[in-house]
């Protein structure tokens, strides 16, 4: 009886959280360019969405981003949380510490520091930019990740396979990787929406010849809605509802 | 150097030549910005100034900086009562649903936050749910707008934020040894003396972790006060990237950076000291 008692008492914040991006997705399919008001029940949105060109391209390069900077993170992150993890190295902590400054710093501040960073060395906003940027702020999280899943085990397990006579490597690639693997998908799945996520640092990286999406979504809401922006933001709603599904079948694996 | 360290070598330095080139560098490079002088042409001139410091003591800056100030503080406050029950209950529930309830919070989490800030106009603008809802209840007789208001800014800045608070919030609680609160009430802690004295600082760490997350990202997000505030009520995020994009004075920006920077360190640095105290709390009992 409580318990329900309990969930009537998050309801309210519940409804904070849902109403907005409910209102989205049911404008998506509203047959009225202006109105709120339900003008019927229409795709004509989403068929607009998949001539819109520059939305498109805008689209194919966020997921390109985000899939490369995701798996070089991951790659990075992973090995960094292994050696970590293993290893007392001269600059162990300060290594723990920088890792955590990129993680707390404002998104700003990791923007323009970075844009100084490519105009010193004469880099144009882009593509390379953009995918340094996104991997930088994605591997203290990655880092974050795969370490609270080592900590879970026994230590003793690499002792073995060491005094079995596997080097580092093998008894990284045969004993540590496998036992870490869904802490790897969970770090590579976070990466992929963070940077899927970002404004702020993607709008210091991007020049015209390289668009991601939600700053093309900036420039065209910042005039008030736009219809075929609703139906990419509720397919965007829907691709998040799928990834954190994923992950959290990944996080029960894990435990 | 035989094979047996290779592989820890090539880990390690990869790792720590990517944080320096990408991590450490550029934030030095915007500390040495933030002392150049500004240059009509090539952006900066290299000559030692403190032009950018002196731009950001000047009352127009300070006020942005204030009001800034003011809108992340007043989110943080506004998130940490809304999360606080409400992890807290769904922390302690004992219910199969509690999984599906928490992914309920990570959607939100994950979901893009232009987007989310984006989903907030249907909300508030005229003739918007908001503006219908009160029509329809006879509050107002006329359709009202909430845009380009302080109140649309504390709306979308608590509206992006709000998850996260409640998930450091509730990985705090969810620690907390339920036997710890147990043996307050046994030994005749009333409820309010019990929450103030045990749950209350256990779940501290949490508490200030939530709000650097809040209260740090408060003060960047200049895309929203753009698209709800109508580019008054500004941040010091807007001011920054005024600087850079617009009024091209880069070693006002940069110092700018500098000061955000500060601030978070700072805030790191308390976020420490309540942790420590804990884990020393903790030692002394055990």
């Amino acid at each position: 009886m409580s318990q329900i008692r309990n969930t009537w008492r998050l309801l309210p914040v519940y409804i904070f959280l849902y109403t907005p991006m409910a209102a989205l997705v049911a404008f998506s399919f509203n047959n009225s360019k202006f109105s709120t008001a339900w003008k019927g029940f229409t795709w004509q949105w989403y068929a607009r969405l998949a001539s819109n060109t520059q939305l498109m391209d805008a689209a194919i390069n966020s997921l390109t981003i985000a899939i490369l900077s995701a798996t070089i993170a991951t790659v990075l992150g992973v090995l960094l949380a292994v050696a970590l993890f293993r290893y007392r190295f001269c600059g162990r902590r300060a290594v723990q510490a920088g890792l955590f400054v990129v993680m707390m710093s404002p998104d700003i501040v990791l923007g323009i520091s970075l844009l100084l960073l490519f105009v010193l060395m004469g880099i144009r906003p882009g593509f390379l930019p953009l995918l340094t940027a996104h991997t930088t702020f994605c591997l203290p999280f990655v880092v974050a990740t795969v370490y609270s899943r080592l900590k879970g085990f026994d230590p003793h397990v690499i002792e073995a396979a060491e005094d079995l006579g596997a080097s580092e490597y093998q008894a990284f690639k045969n004993v540590i990787l496998p036992m870490i693997m869904p802490a790897v998908a969970a770090g590579w799945l976070l990466s992929f929406t963070l940077s899927m996520d970002d404004v702020i640092i993607s709008f210091f990286m991007t020049g015209p010849d390289y668009e991601v999406l939600p700053l093309q979504i900036y420039s065209m809401v910042k005039m008030g809605v736009k219809p075929d922006v609703n139906a990419l933001s509720t397919i965007m709603i829907g691709v998040t509802v799928c990834l954190v599904f994923v992950s959290q079948l990944l996080m029960r694996k894990t435990k | 150097m035989n094979m047996h360290n290779r592989f820890r070598f090539l880990s390690i330095s990869g790792a720590i030549l990517w944080l320096s080139v990408f991590g450490l560098f550029p934030g030095l490079l915007m500390m040495g910005t933030s002392f150049l002088a500004r240059h009509e042409a090539h952006l900066v001139d290299f000559r030692f100034s403190l032009e950018g410091y002196r731009t950001i003591i000047d009352p127009a800056f300070l006020k942005i900086l204030w009001n800034s100030l003011y809108l992340a503080a007043g989110t943080t406050l506004l998130c940490l009562l809304a999360a606080y029950p409400f992890a807290y209950t769904l922390a302690r529930m004992e219910t199969r649903w509690k999984k599906v309830l928490l992914m309920l919070v990570m959607i939100p989490f994950w979901t893009n936050s232009l987007v989310r800030t984006y989903a907030l106009v249907f909300m508030l603008k005229t003739r918007g749910i908001v503006s219908t809802i009160l029509v329809w209840l006879g509050i107002t007789a006329k359709p009202v707008s909430f845009m380009y208001t302080e109140a649309a800014v504390f709306i979308g800045l608590t509206y992006t934020l709000l998850p996260f608070m409640i998930l450091p919030l509730y990985s705090a609680v969810e620690k907390i040894d339920g036997k710890m609160i147990e043996a307050a009430r046994d030994l005749g802690a009333g409820s309010w003396r019990t929450f103030f004295h045990v749950t209350l600082p256990l779940t501290m760490p949490g508490i200030v972790a939530g709000c650097m997350m809040v209260f740090l990202p408060a003060l960047g997000m200049f895309f929203v006060p753009d698209m709800l505030g109508g580019g008054k009520h500004l941040l010091v995020g807007n001011f920054i990237k005024n600087q850079f994009l617009v009024a091209r004075d880069w070693p006002t920006g940069a110092a700018a950076g500098v000061v955000l920077t500060l601030l978070m360190l700072a805030l790191i640095y308390v976020h420490g000291v309540s942790k420590g105290r804990l884990n020393k709390a903790g030692k002394k009992k055990s």
